[in-house]
């Protein structure tokens, strides 16, 4: 039992269950200063959250158990994909591996609960946005598999955790061609799963136009935080891991304190940096039409598919 | 110039957001909201007056985001519900259960004058009565319609910031 | 007399005792008699391919009244998995069935066809010749015709989609014959042992192969032989669906791997492209049609091709890697090919039992007219919600674990210690990968869509409304496969060193258990363990838990009559989404393989043409094989018919010159 490992899966859960609204608050204060406003400051998701937590659930009597249980399926299954991706550490725990088709199921349970939950809700939007985004996961799953799959062809393991310490040792790997093709696939397949511009506007209020709010429109109190909470978890996660693959240097490949202080402070800079740049991104870009998505998402699936079979052929 | 002053020009570069005013005082029963409110806009039959305003409000020049504002996508996930325009015959029924929907502890903010008492439009035929005879009002915005600087103070109010 | 022998026969004379009780038994009792006897010939079933599957051997010869070799059964390993897998299904299917059968599928004639379908069905796998084989696939193909006939007087669908599924069966059945004459003249013996003889790369081996896997694929529902099956499944009775879908499409499969593993092993890679090919087919065209579909039992009938094209791929991998000596890998596809034939039959039972359960209650099977029933149906509702989640290939499922190791052995194929294995793996490989991804995303929607319509939310028609739950043995069938489900996705260890064992000594080696029950694949280094996977979620969750509970108590629900849909007036349950809304943007993405076809028909008042009084939408996705590729081939055989009409115009001249030609034909040809 690699004890080691799992304090440093602990602390990387903990850690990032701190991070994730403060990446939102960084994101939205860059927006913000962008648009030429003061903005509410980055600890402003943080106070939503404490607010919703205190205030009381409504739930229709029509609806199910899974309005309760679904959001905190959300939210397990991105607390999960922290302690599998090497964030803090790329040291992997005994028997839980991070293996490419196990996290990208644990991904897709959070998408299921989230798209039951629009479902159960009754109404024309939820279905509507359930709809939306269960076709945009399944479009985005291959070029997820695929993408991870290109980048674990240089290290013969599957395991993400030896991928990124394979990229620390050899930094040569990560501007080869075939690494650079999966890293950006794998950021148009993170964008479109996450839903930020160009696939989804996620502070929109017309109902026509959303992807992933429309699911929320019918909870409330806890259930919107276990819900909100998974979501910005899921984006801080999949951030790190491209960070992580980028720029792997910092990340912790012993266990002594000092590379495990050295590991939060290095993934806490990459991740609000990579996401104040995907904000300031987002300031230019608009949200394309629903069905210029799949266009979108098969390029990147192109790209995935190219990397893979370029590894092979060059390599 | 000292360099303290061209460090907050350089800082305040771009901004188009007016220097924020004195904080006014909380108001009762909002202290759990803890400096957030999400707010829900309803328009009950106004002459969207009042929504510009509101509109202006959350823009760019008064920006009331940055003390904690927010506009809310579906009452479920508001605080506050800003209420503007007489209560027509057709919305008196959808106001109530908008306000039904949205979970507690809630408020209820009736903006401009046609809101709080009909205005010019309380003997139409087609005005059912003020937004207080529907649904309990907790904060009045007086005005026709009131300035996107009263609407900041009153959200500033709910949220304490 | 060893326990296999006793078991074979066993199930042979419990087949005969449940006939001849289902015909003198009055009505009252029948179902409840047959049904016992016919879970009584699986249990014996199941017994017997228990202990083949561990080892142990029988044989039983019954010598037959025609002129043909006497009937041989002596199951090996891999038949002994098969006939435990058809058999664990055909106890739930007969458990079921005593609740669940009605009027035409309760009559004498129904029960006695599922006692020698359930007896066909479990000793094709343990035949030792050719033509037990066939004798018994014949015996399993007649008596489903005859079951799938049971409620032909409720429509015009019934007796066309048992036309389509008997010419089909007649097909494979044809097909096998001619592939395993060839292979029997070649080996000049019809036992299967002597089949071994013929050296796989010859010409007539390669003959052999095509015919063989097109009659095998046949019964298996491999695309483009594959049309009988959204026919048939949805008009038979449920739980003649769940035996077809989850158990008769396997001796398709059994087939298929009697053919590559024991007959003529060592083909080469091209018989492995083969595979691939029409398995990656089967599994794209399957599931784009299963996820646009709005019928439930259609859904999970082309879900049945989806998993079978992803069977045969995998197979089609294993035999591609083999013959470029990645054996490793080789052997690691083709455990995960057995454990996704498991995890099928684990979930597609349930499935089917649950939408009979649903066609009880509700009498519908169109999704679009369901919704709110997991309040009024909660047993049925976790049953199918849990094999849904299978079906989806969700984590501490079966399905999960299948498709893990399928993965695994293809990741892993394409490079063994780093060196390139060939060019057409290196291709071949990240396609197959591409393909099961595809196929899972879009699974995931699809059986998200198949619970999510028909068990949450409101209901969307009085059928629906008035529901109530099934009686308890029609819950307890469904429960059953629900928990096998869940065994097999969190003990995967033992199950998976089982399944290696059937394949051969060799394939033992490379998977082992590991920690808690889990699956380790030494030779490429890979492991999974899904109750660590669990624990892992359950200590994640703790802390949320205790949050939920402690704020709970001080914040509690409250519960709104209403759902919020923008405050207005008109809020019923038809505003919802239906199962074709849900699938729609889909269907547009794909439009160019579905091809839907849309007609709007609008008419207007007598008074005006500006004002409508009514407008018909109607839309349809039909097969697209079916109508470009059968519809085709049968006017065309239409035609040559009317043809061949004009030689029989009546003239009694004309046929008397037909017989003097003919004898002065057979004149010429003697004297030659």
């Amino acid at each position: 039992m690699n004890w080691s490992a799992l304090i440093i899966a602990v602390i990387q859960v903990v850690f990032f269950v701190l991070l994730a609204p403060l990446l939102i608050g960084v994101m939205r204060q860059v927006r913000a200063k962008l648009e030429g406003r003061v903005g509410a400051g980055i600890w402003q998701p943080w106070r939503d959250l404490r607010k919703l937590l205190v205030k009381d659930p409504v739930r229709a009597e029509d609806s199910s158990w899974l309005q309760r249980a679904a959001p905190v399926t959300l939210l397990v299954s991105s607390l999960l994909l922290c302690v599998l991706f090497p964030l803090v550490g790329a040291m992997t725990v005994t028997l839980i591996p991070g293996d490419l088709f196990v996290v990208v199921s644990v991904l897709l349970i959070g998408v299921v609960a989230l798209a039951l939950v629009g479902l159960d809700s009754g109404t024309a939007f939820g279905g509507m946005g359930s709809s939306r985004h269960m076709m945009v996961a399944a479009l985005v799953e291959p070029t997820l598999l695929l993408a991870v799959y290109a980048l674990s062809i240089p290290t013969n393991s599957s395991t993400l955790a030896i991928i990124v310490e394979t990229r620390l040792e050899t930094p040569a790997v990560i501007l080869s061609p075939v690494s650079m093709l999966a890293m950006v696939a794998l950021i148009i397949a993170i964008m479109a799963e996450t839903g930020r511009l160009p696939v989804d506007n996620p502070s929109t209020h017309l109902e026509v136009t959303m992807l992933h709010e429309a699911m929320l429109l019918e909870s409330s109190g806890r259930d919107l935080a276990w819900l909100e909470l998974g979501s910005s978890l899921k984006l801080a996660a999949l951030l790190g891991l491209v960070a992580n693959l980028l720029v792997p240097w910092g990340i912790a490949t012993t266990s002594s304190a000092l590379a495990v202080i050295i590991g939060l402070v290095a993934i806490a800079v990459k991740v609000l940096l990579l996401g104040g740049l995907l904000a300031a991104g987002e300031v230019f870009l608009a949200k394309v039409r629903l069905f210029r998505v799949p266009e979108l998402v098969a390029g990147s699936f192109a790209l995935s598919f190219l990397a893979v079979t370029a590894s092979y052929l060059i390599a | 110039m000292s360099v303290k002053r061209l460090a907050g020009l350089i800082r305040r570069t771009g901004q188009i957001a007016e220097p924020s005013p004195p904080a006014p005082e909380l108001f009762e029963g909002a202290a759990v909201l803890g400096g957030s409110a999400h707010v829900r806009y309803i328009d009950a039959g106004g002459g969207n007056d009042c929504g510009s305003e509101i509109a202006a409000a959350f823009g760019p020049v008064y920006d009331v985001e940055r003390y904690g504002g927010h506009l809310a996508a579906s009452p479920r996930h508001a605080d506050v519900l800003l209420v503007t325009g007489a209560v027509t015959q057709n919305l008196a029924e959808p106001l109530r259960r908008t306000v039904e929907a949205t979970s507690t502890p809630r408020f209820v903010i009736a903006v401009g004058d046609s809101a709080i008492n009909g205005g010019v439009f309380a003997q139409g035929y087609g005005v059912a009565g003020a937004v207080s005879d529907f649904v309990t009002v907790d904060l009045e915005v007086p005005g026709s319609p009131p300035e996107p600087a009263e609407i900041v103070a009153a959200l500033r109010r709910m949220t304490g910031r | 007399m060893t326990a296999v022998t006793a078991g074979l026969a066993a199930q042979l004379v419990l087949a005969l005792l449940s006939s001849v009780l289902t015909f003198s038994v009055p009505a009252r009792a029948r179902s409840r008699v047959s049904g016992i006897s016919c879970a009584l010939i699986s249990t014996a079933g199941a017994a017997t391919g228990a202990l083949a599957l561990a080892g142990g051997r029988g044989s039983l010869t019954i010598p037959l009244a025609l002129p043909v070799d006497p009937l041989t059964l002596s199951p090996d390993r891999l038949g002994g998995l098969f006939m435990l897998v058809a058999s664990a299904v055909g106890i739930l299917v007969s458990v079921y069935g005593i609740s669940y059968a009605h009027g035409p599928s309760a009559s004498r004639t129904s029960w006695a066809a599922l006692a020698f379908f359930l007896v066909g069905m479990q000793l094709v796998p343990a035949a030792a010749d050719a033509m037990s084989f066939l004798l018994m696939w014949e015996v399993m193909a007649l008596a489903s015709t005859a079951l799938l006939l049971a409620d032909h007087a409720h429509g015009r669908q019934v007796s066309s989609a048992t036309v389509w599924y008997s010419a089909m069966s007649q097909l494979s059945f044809l097909l096998l014959l001619g592939g395993f004459t060839v292979l029997s003249a070649a080996a000049e013996s019809t036992s299967f042992s002597a089949m071994r003889a013929v050296s796989s790369q010859s010409p007539t081996a390669s003959i052999v192969f095509v015919i063989l896997i097109l009659g095998f694929g046949s019964k298996a529902g491999l695309v483009p032989l594959h049309v009988w099956l959204p026919r048939a499944h949805p008009e038979a009775p449920s739980h003649i669906s769940a035996a077809m879908s989850a158990a008769m499409v396997k001796m398709g499969v059994y087939g298929a791997l009697l053919v590559c593993i024991r007959l003529l092993p060592d083909g080469p890679a091209w018989w492995g492209v083969l595979l691939l090919i029409l398995g990656g087919i089967s599994a794209m065209y399957g599931i784009l049609q299963a996820a646009v579909a709005s019928d439930v039992k259609k859904l999970l009938a082309y879900s049945t091709t989806e998993n079978v094209g992803l069977i045969f791929l995998g197979l089609g991998a294993s035999m591609l890697l083999r013959s470029y000596d990645a054996t490793a890998a080789a052997d690691v596809a083709i455990i995960a090919a057995l454990f996704l034939v498991v995890s099928h039959a684990a979930f597609k039972a349930p499935l089917f039992l649950g939408a009979g359960s649903i066609l009880h209650a509700t009498g519908e099977r169109n999704l679009d007219r369901l919704g709110g029933l997991g309040r009024r149906m909660p047993w049925t509702g976790a049953a199918f919600g849990i094999a849904s989640l299978g079906a989806a290939a969700l984590p501490i499922t079966s399905g999960f674990v299948a498709e893990w190791m399928l993965l695994q052995g293809l990741i892993h194929g394409a490079r063994v210690d780093g060196e390139l294995v060939s060019l057409p793996v290196s291709i071949a490989m990240p396609l197959a990968v591409a393909v099961i991804a595809l196929t899972a995303g879009l699974a995931l929607l699809t059986f998200v869509k198949a619970y999510g319509i028909a068990f949450l939310a409101r209901p969307r028609s009085p059928a629906a409304a008035s529901a109530h739950e099934v009686p308890a043995l029609m819950r307890i069938a469904p429960l059953i496969g629900a928990v096998a489900i869940l065994a097999l996705g969190l003990l995967p260890g033992p199950v998976a060193v089982a399944l290696a064992s059937a394949i051969g000594p060799e394939a033992v080696m490379n998977v082992r258990t590991i920690g808690l029950a889990g699956v380790g694949l030494p030779s490429i280094g890979a492991l999974l363990d899904p109750v660590g996977l669990l624990i892992a979620a359950a200590l994640v969750a703790i802390p949320v838990l205790t949050i939920i509970v402690v704020t709970s108590k001080r914040h509690p629900q409250r519960v709104a009559k209403l759902v919020w849909g923008g405050g207005g007036e008109r809020n019923n349950p038809r505003m919802q989404y239906t199962a074709t809304s849900y699938a729609e943007p889909l269907l547009r993405v794909f439009d160019d393989v579905l091809q839907p076809s849309r007609d709007v028909q609008v008419t207007h008042v007598d008074e005006s043409r500006y004002l409508v009084q009514r407008i018909k939408v109607e839309q349809r996705v039909s097969d697209r094989v079916e109508t470009g590729l059968y519809r085709p081939v049968l006017s065309f055989a239409d035609r040559i018919g009317v043809l061949a009409r004009r030689l029989q115009n009546g003239s009694i001249h004309r046929y008397l010159g037909y017989s003097f030609a003919a004898l002065l034909v057979v004149l010429v040809a003697v004297s030659l």
